[in-house]
């Protein structure tokens, strides 16, 4: 008995749901990107579940090794960033980043 | 095969990561949590027979970029008299919107026929099971199908493979980490009674 597809479709809703919560309801800089993190970790599961279970075949596998690269690639330039922020505002709450306000 | 149990194991560890880095306040906490989940995302990757791309999330998510994660957070720790906090009414906010989405996503997931799917894949690609899929993914960057798929796709005409992307992508993170290391560098102007002013 094989595990069914939507286990872990479902694994990986329950992954994104907690990206997006903890994106929008965090105010430490830090864990807005883990919350970044958990949304692309999802998306992986969900590509490489399909590609497993339906004829896509590899096709999924390559797509989620491209979106391990570029979350890495984006961890590093927004970290740097948060770095400029916090020695520049001496905090890494998000919510007083408002300097470009209108 | 029976890998029922471990999906389990897997499962309820990756979920209940997630669900620990959004509930914990202490980002160290956070950090910990996120490992615990995208290790055991690696487990379910190994379980699905993709064992590259969880030997890839183990070295690069888990060991490459949490690492940088964590060192953020040793970075730019704030004191113990700046806890930021939320307040009750907005993590209530966030919990009921976090489980309509879940909701919505689990009645959809709930709802499609996947079996058909299922059945689509067993005659398309029959053996396609074998795990050991570096050489295939290798394969299917320059554009080669495996063994087991030739005469599959004859329908779709000649499939590219991905190595534009592959270069983009290269390309892309190697600029990417050079204008990391460039914005990160260090620059420390001590506070000096002023508050800093424009910069």
């Amino acid at each position: 008995m094989e595990t069914p597809l939507a286990y872990y479709l479902f694994v990986g809703a329950v992954l994104f749901v907690s990206g997006i919560v903890c994106m929008a309801t965090k105010r430490n800089g830090i864990a807005v990107l883990m919350g970044v993190e958990l949304v692309l970790n999802g998306a992986n599961v969900n590509f490489v579940a399909f590609a497993h279970y339906t004829p896509l075949g590899l096709d999924g596998q390559i797509v989620s090794l491209f979106v391990i690269v570029l979350a890495a690639a984006e961890a590093a330039v927004a970290l740097a960033i948060a770095l400029n922020f916090y020695n520049n505002h001496q905090t890494i709450d998000v919510d007083r980043g408002d300097k470009l306000r209108g | 095969m029976s890998n029922q149990p471990l999906f389990w194991i897997f499962a309820l560890l990756t979920c209940g990561g997630a669900v620990g880095v959004v509930i914990s306040q202490n980002i160290v906490r956070m950090a910990f949590s996120l490992i615990v989940s995208l290790g055991s995302t690696a487990g379910l990757f190994f379980l699905l027979e993709a064992d590259f791309v969880g030997a890839t999330q183990l070295l690069v998510y888990v060991g490459g970029t949490l690492v940088l994660l964590i060192f953020g957070v040793m970075l730019t720790a704030s004191g113990p008299f700046q806890q930021i906090r939320v307040s009750p009414g907005e993590t209530f906010l966030g919990a009921a919107v976090g489980l309509l989405l879940l909701s919505v996503i689990a009645f959809t997931v709930i709802d499609v026929e996947w079996d058909t799917l299922n059945a689509a894949r067993t005659e398309a690609s029959p053996g396609a099971e074998s795990g050991n899929t570096a050489r295939a993914i290798g394969l299917r960057l320059v554009g080669i199908p495996a063994d087991h798929e030739i005469g599959v796709h004859e329908g779709r005409g000649g499939r590219t493979g991905y190595l534009l992307p592959f270069e983009i992508v290269s390309i892309h993170l190697l600029v990417v980490l050079v204008g990391a290391a460039y914005l990160a560098r260090a620059k420390r102007r001590v506070a000096d009674g002023s508050t800093g002013g424009e910069n």
